[in-house]
């Protein structure tokens, strides 16, 4: 790989032995990939935090946090001590909510070993926004800035919204780049692979989060990783529908790019997407109807059995403001039923807003727990003798079965208000 | 004419993903692996729902699949097998991402892509294959088929 002068004497340990090993790890990352180069970022969104017994053993064993850093975020054989990071970072969602150790099914040592290393992480600089919604909350890339992201949901978002670029980078990967200020120079950095591959015509109506939802779910299997071109969308989309919809399509396939023509930012034409007349003409085109509307709708619903409700989350991708805004105008004036648990997920600084308008104690009173910083899914943590469980994330009704066991229905935010506060699962296809 | 018993030797050629040699059983999937959510770590083993594999343990195999799919915590789920002692001798895949090329880097098994023939078609569960990353050559010895 070609190293400009700056990169080379990070090689060579000029900034330290832990930089030195974060290049040692690019180097081989960037080779494995065919990467010719090396690109400069100033925007990360890793996951770093330790909370497992594993980790925390390691931890006791090899040196703390250190070790578990020089291991786990750097893939190095020996341990560095850790410099602060040079570029900005922020975090993604954890595997529990530090706030509720005991819902969570958490035990006290564990809680003291996150916050031993929260406190790490923040002493290098990591902010702790402990979200999948990073774009939420104070990391908002500008169109055309190379960043180095985890987290699939948020890795489309970034491309296909806000025109920013980057890969699915991973652990490693991110580790690296936080200490260098560089990642690979592949995939989605460059301009030839954001172009268009599949040409989609929406021919149904795709309006509520639900139906941006289930586009999505019928998307990703469709395409797998390509980049599809959709075409015929009838109303502007906001941020929670394609917050929805990217997370939907990057679980039922490994989606990390789309174009909404007229509407995302690489898309102002069905040709420019594309990238030319002739790479349209060659692409294979397909149609979201009123049969795959319907046949996703069941699929995404082939677990559910029992209409009787134990458990809805809401919050996957985590809600926005508008999303527990509407959640509460929906079950003010109402109760979660005594044989039904809600739970809504958000990122702790969206949580701070609310708790000031009045939005969380309107959940609150209702009975609804207003929880930060995870999901069900990253944590496997549900209310305890959950059979059944209800959402309204494409998302979170693909991983909770498959992880959990559970039952789970899909529908939209009001259907799943409907269940918690009735116990009984009403939704159907509309 | 091959004998009943004796082995068939095919070679395949490709690009180095990570350097090294090894060699094992091979273990063949025509599906995707995730790796969060997909395996566990603990014992190498694929772990998801509808997976042609599930049950079936990686460790020490030679692991020849499409490629990787789903969370961003793919390498993470892999690295966690080799300090577990549960990873595969060598990977084997088709579709370069950056899932599988970290994935592959910090498993530190050695792997290998693009290669001039599709090693899903060419090599089976159970075939006896040997890795050398550092050549771009990969060996397949088959058992020869029982005679009628």
């Amino acid at each position: 790989m070609q190293l400009t002068d700056d990169e080379r004497a990070m090689a060579d340990g000029r900034d330290g032995p832990a930089v030195a090993r974060a290049m040692d790890l690019l180097l081989r990352y960037g080779r494995a990939l065919g990467a010719e180069r090396l690109v400069a970022t100033n925007n990360i969104v890793a996951s770093v935090n330790a909370t497992t017994p594993f980790m925390r053993d390691f931890a006791q064993q090899r040196g703390g946090m250190d070790a578990v850093f020089s291991e786990f975020s750097l893939d190095s054989d020996v341990t560095v001590p850790i410099p602060k990071i040079r570029a900005f970072t922020t975090h993604t969602q954890l595997g529990f909510v530090p706030d509720e150790p005991e819902r969570m099914g958490v035990d006290e040592a564990t809680v003291r070993f996150y916050r031993q290393g929260e406190a790490f992480l923040t002493g290098l600089g990591v902010q702790a926004t402990n979200t999948c919604t990073p774009y939420q909350v104070g990391n908002l890339p500008t169109r055309g800035e190379h960043c180095a992201w985890m987290e699939s949901s948020a890795v489309i978002y970034c491309n296909s919204v806000l025109g920013a670029r980057t890969n699915t980078e991973g652990r490693e990967s991110v580790g690296a780049a936080m200490l260098t200020g560089r990642i690979p120079y592949w995939g989605y950095h460059l301009d030839a692979n954001r172009l268009g591959t599949h040409h989609v015509r929406i021919e149904t109506p795709v309006q509520s989060t639900s139906d941006w939802g289930l586009f999505g779910y019928w998307l990703g299997a469709q395409v797998q990783e390509r980049v599809p071109v959709v075409e015929g969308v009838q109303a502007v989309p906001n941020l929670a529908r394609l917050k929805h919809f990217g997370a939907a399509a990057s679980s039922s396939g490994g989606v990390e790019m789309y174009h909404l023509v007229g509407i995302t930012p690489e898309a102002p034409t069905l040709e420019a997407a594309f990238g030319g007349a002739e790479r349209l003409r060659a692409a294979e085109t397909l149609c979201f109807g009123a049969a795959e509307h319907r046949a996703t709708w069941e699929q995404i619903n082939a677990t559910g059995r029992d209409t009787q409700v134990d458990y809805v989350m809401l919050g996957c991708p985590h809600y926005t403001l508008e999303q527990l805004w509407e959640a509460a105008r929906l079950i003010e004036g109402r109760r979660v039923h005594a044989d039904c648990e809600l739970w809504i997920f958000t990122p702790r600084a969206i949580k701070a807003i609310a708790d000031q308008n009045g939005t969380t104690k309107i959940l609150q009173d209702a009975g609804a727990r207003v929880m930060t910083d995870s999901c069900s899914a990253m944590s496997r943590g549900v209310p305890k003798g959950t059979r059944v469980a209800a959402f309204d994330s494409a998302k979170q009704a693909h991983y909770l079965p498959a992880i959990l066991g559970v039952q789970a229905w899909y529908g939209d935010t009001a259907e799943c208000i409907d269940a918690a506060c009735t116990g009984r699962w009403q939704g159907r296809f509309v | 004419m091959s004998v009943a018993g004796e082995t068939i030797t095919l070679a395949l050629r490709g690009r180095c993903v990570v350097p090294g040699r090894a060699e094992g059983e091979a273990l063949v999937t025509r599906d995707r692996i995730s790796g969060w959510g997909g395996i566990d770590s603990r014992t190498g083993t694929i772990v998801e729902t509808r997976h042609e594999l599930r049950g079936r343990s990686f460790a020490g195999k030679v692991l020849v699949f499409p490629g990787a799919k789903g969370s961003s915590g793919w390498s993470a789920a892999f690295h966690l097998t080799r300090t577990m002692g549960t990873a595969p001798a060598a990977m084997l895949f088709n579709e370069m991402t950056t899932k599988i090329a970290l994935g592959a880097v910090v498993t530190r098994a050695p792997a290998m892509t693009g290669f001039d023939r599709d090693p899903l078609a060419v090599i089976e569960t159970g075939d006896w294959v040997v890795v050398d990353a550092d050549r771009g050559i990969v060996e397949i010895r088959k058992r020869a088929p029982a005679a009628p």
